[in-house]
């Protein structure tokens, strides 16, 4: 018992900090409506500096005043940010926001490696909390005891500023009416870059805090969003106490998972200490069944349109039918044409699997109207379906690639369930998290996925054993997956899809049911990426977590914009496009993270329809002329 | 024989009574007009017949069938169609399309993955479009098309499905007094020939008077009066409503 209790002690001062961090989001969310995916990198920084203040200056002053230092460094920063970037945003497409902060997180995590280096960095313990206390009979450390007091102490702080103070009432204004604001008069701007500093200090004092508990590491930033999304999203988007209790609950789960341990169950042992992640999900799938918009948020008004008023979709022109028909005249004979550069097939096989991807993605992003941020959940599954089936049952290759859509389908599936039932930027985060947890299981699952080595050995047999024939075989399931969605998308199936998007009231109101459609789309979709995920094992010969990362879906974001998020053949371009640029140029550069954040802001901010919609809209224009 | 039988229905949305109490009927191929000014509570009425929203008591019966409780869908299924008083077509298609929509549903084929939409129902689609006079429209972009020709859609979506009950919310709001008049007239015309019943909320108070069998009047969540134009336009308490605000008839219509 004694230990159940003192790990509900350690759940607790880990609250803390999970709860700074889903505070500041929240709260900038509830003013901005913009979900700063970068939060997590303000905490990641927030670690680093306070590292930098512990070790250079030293001592008391460096390590308590480092603290305090470091988070209003990091609020300005997140001043800065806000000035310089988000404020160009604030009227942008939903999506556009997303990535748009996202890309921050590419070009942080690079500063951030640039400034510090790759080294995990453990600070020193704390000054003056360097003992620890008994408790029921065991140590717990004296800092550990400080942190389970600073986050309710933090909270009760906000709670009076948000309720006494004139910039508290302006900011409960804003986040309830936003154009109440403009009718008080007050600067909006002012409010918005002090709502972002206020979160972003948040931010960078939970993170300065961890300086004694853990290494400061460059994967921190992701890690720390999806955990505060969790947080967030079980919290209620924009209420503080919410986001206190959610992390607590949370974290509370958690440590009763570590305190479980290993439990047999006649002669079958569970070990539960291994099963957080599966815990949090849980969690998070419990509460939002019973309350959508989590413990104390509240009902969203209609989300922003996106981007601008789609086409109608007509059948492919001639045209078009041609121009295909001669590009895959082409990508079939290519291993005739390339006969003297091999690289041109490897290239090709990584282009076909980015199609599938970017092609499933745009499946429930554009006719779906979710957005995902979690695609590569699936293509993980299907890579990891084979790979396992291939290396625990000898499976032959065909059937392990069979497996890959089956497991991938299965996910999608189970996850689709819940996120049918959100829309807008819940569910982006609802994706995200879900993606987080299927790579946190392959990550802790080792005995089974062989942990962050992942799977090696899964290479192609006869008769795809030859760089020719695999290529082959990439195309023809590249073309036939592509051709389905396609398929499906003119079938009344992708018209109820559009239906459901376009106005969720009026399908309903015609027999339509919109989540039952658009959960079978999800479906779909994910099972035609886990198709592309098969084939990436078995081109690479391995899978391991880091390539079924959060990065992995935001390329496919970055593929479905880039080509134009309102055409059907804008994603197949934009994955080409994208796919050959990550092979050539950005393979160059170690800092090639920034330099795809630099693209992503280039494209948010310079061509928000994509490639093929600038042509498009330039297209009919022309026609027009005498 | 009664259609539509609503009993002691009752909505409040916080400590608003939107609807208090509120019993009428409509009887078959009745068309009934139901009026009340802004905030009387006609839409929640509209948006709890179809499933929208949940009463918080009473109950709505439908040819002997219990409606409340159902979902949109399953309550169009039964036959009750609905138009909206925010327009709501499928702005990414095709006027047809959104009727071929209306009509793929009807026919169970929401779920089929093969042949092309754009080729299913498209004869009974531009008949219904020749009924509402837009069948010119048909391959144009709805979200295209102006805000009385939308209402029109509106009601060809709402006849995809043979409805024997229609569910008109403000059918008119925006348009000409001119435009108000043929298109009630259109409705009137296209349910008498099917023996569809309606139920619509209207503020020119020319066209109710004009078309409607009978007339309900909600004031404040509650229903005030129910009778022919006749008697309601000699009701006291109706004429306190609109005439207590200083109003004529047709100028409160015409503010709303
Ligand atoms: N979703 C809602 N939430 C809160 N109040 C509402 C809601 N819908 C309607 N109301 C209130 O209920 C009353 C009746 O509204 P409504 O049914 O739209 O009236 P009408 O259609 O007759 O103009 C009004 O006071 C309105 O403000
Ligand atoms: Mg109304």
């Amino acid at each position: 018992m004694s230990s159940f209790l003192f790990q509900a002690l350690n759940g607790l001062s880990a609250a803390s900090g999970l709860f700074f961090v889903a505070a500041g989001l929240s709260l900038i969310f509830g003013v901005t409506r913009i979900v700063n995916i970068a939060h997590g990198s303000l905490y990641m920084v927030g670690t680093y500096i306070a590292y930098s203040f512990a070790t250079v200056v030293g001592g008391m002053l460096g390590f308590w005043g480092g603290i305090i230092a470091t988070a209003i460094i990091v609020g300005i920063i997140g001043a800065v940010i806000e000035v310089l970037l988000l404020r160009r945003i604030y009227r942008a497409p939903e999506l556009f926001q997303l990535l748009a902060t996202f890309a921050l997180v590419l070009v942080i995590n690079d500063a951030t490696l640039w400034l510090w280096g790759p080294e995990d960095l453990l600070g020193p313990r704390a000054p003056g909390l360097r003992g620890a206390v008994e408790v029921l009979g065991r140590q717990l450390p004296t800092y550990d005891l400080f942190l389970i007091f600073i986050g309710p102490a933090v909270l009760i702080v906000l709670h009076f500023a948000l309720a006494r103070t004139r910039f508290g009432r302006l900011v409960r204004a804003a986040t309830q009416d936003r154009e109440m604001v403009s009718a008080l008069g007050v600067n909006q701007a002012v409010l918005f870059t002090a709502v972002f500093a206020l979160g972003s200090f948040l931010s960078g004092l939970g993170g300065a805090l961890q300086v004694a508990r853990e290494p400061a590491n460059l994967a921190m930033d992701l890690t720390v969003i999806g955990d505060a999304f969790v947080v967030v999203v079980v919290g209620g988007m924009g209420s503080i106490t919410g986001a206190y209790l959610a992390a607590v609950l949370i974290a509370e789960v958690k440590a009763l998972c570590i305190a479980i341990g290993v439990v047999d169950f006649g002669g079958f042992s569970v070990n539960f200490s291994k099963m957080t992640l599966v815990a949090e999900f849980l969690v998070m799938a419990v509460v939002l069944i019973a309350r959508p918009y989590g413990l104390l948020g509240r009902e969203q008004g209609a989300v922003r349109s996106v981007a601008e008023p789609e086409e109608p979709i007509r059948p492919a022109t001639r045209g078009l039918k041609l121009a295909g028909v001669t590009v895959l005249a082409v990508l079939i004979y290519m291993p005739l044409i390339a006969q003297d550069s091999p690289y041109v097939l490897v290239l090709g096989v990584d282009v076909l699997i980015a199609v599938l991807f970017a092609a499933s993605l745009h499946f429930i992003m554009g006719p779906g109207g979710m957005h995902s941020f979690g695609h590569a959940a699936y293509f993980g599954l299907g890579a990891y379906g084979t790979a396992l089936l291939v290396k625990w049952l000898a499976a032959p290759m065909l059937l392990g690639l069979a497996a890959a859509p089956l497991l991938a389908l299965l996910g999608a599936l189970l996850f689709g369930w819940f996120a049918v039932r959100l829309s807008g930027v819940y569910l982006a985060m609802l994706t995200l998290a879900f993606a987080q947890i299927v790579w946190a299981a392959v990550f802790q699952w080792e005995g089974l996925t062989g942990g962050s080595n992942g799977v090696v050995g899964v290479w192609p047999t006869a008769p795809f054993d030859t760089r020719e024939t695999f290529y082959l075989l990439t195309l023809a399931l590249a073309v036939i997956g592509v051709l389905l969605l396609r398929r499906f998308l003119f079938a009344p199936f992708g018209y109820a899809m559009r239906a459901g998007r376009d106005s969720p009231l009026r399908a309903e109101a015609i027999g339509i049911d919109v989540k039952r459609v658009h959960w079978l789309a999800f479906a779909i979709a994910g099972a035609v990426c886990g198709v592309g995920g098969g084939i990436f094992a078995f081109a690479k010969g391995s899978i391991s977590p880091e390539t079924i990362g959060v990065g992995r879906s935001i390329d496919g974001l970055v593929m479905v914009l880039l080509g134009g998020i309102q055409t059907l053949t804008g994603p197949i371009v934009g994955a080409s496009v994208y796919a050959t640029l990550q092979d050539t140029i950005m393979r160059q550069t170690e800092f090639w993270r920034a330099m795809l954040g630099g693209i992503i802001l280039l494209l948010v901010l310079a061509f928000p329809s994509g490639i093929v919609g600038a042509l498009a809209k330039f297209a009919p224009r022309r026609k027009d002329q005498p | 024989m009664s259609d539509l039988s609503i009993r002691s229905l009752s909505k409040a949305f916080g400590g608003v009574r939107a609807v208090n109490e509120v019993s009428f009927e409509v009887k078959r191929g009745e068309f009934l007009a139901m009026i009340g000014p802004n905030g009387a509570g006609k839409s929640t009425c509209f948006n709890m017949i179809n499933g929208q929203l949940a009463p918080d008591s009473g109950s709505i019966w439908f040819e002997e069938k219990n409606l409340t409780g159902l979902v949109p869908r399953d309550i169009w299924r039964l036959g009750v169609g609905r138009t909206f008083q925010v327009t709501a077509t499928f702005g990414s298609m095709t006027v047809a399309e959104n009727v071929q929509m209306a009509l793929i549903s009807h026919a169970g084929e929401t779920f089929r993955l093969w042949k092309p939409a754009a080729s299913r129902h498209r004869e009974r689609a531009l008949d219904l479009l020749h009924q509402v006079g837009m069948h010119e429209a048909a391959d144009r972009p709805s979200r295209e098309l102006a805000y009385g020709d939308v209402k029109r859609i509106e009601l060809a979506i709402a006849l995809a499905n043979d409805p024997r009950l229609l569910l008109m919310d403000e059918p008119t709001a925006g348009m000409a007094p001119r435009e108000r008049n043929d298109l009630i007239a259109l409705v009137k015309r296209l349910v008498v020939e099917r023996g569809i019943s309606v139920l619509f909320t209207e503020h020119s108070m020319d066209v109710v008077f004009a078309f409607a069998d009978r007339i309900i009047v909600l004031a404040r969540g509650k229903l005030i009066a129910d009778g022919n134009a006749k008697s309601i336009r000699d009701n006291p308490q109706v004429r306190e409503v609109y005439f207590g605000t200083g109003k004529t008839f047709a100028r409160a219509g015409a503010a709303t």
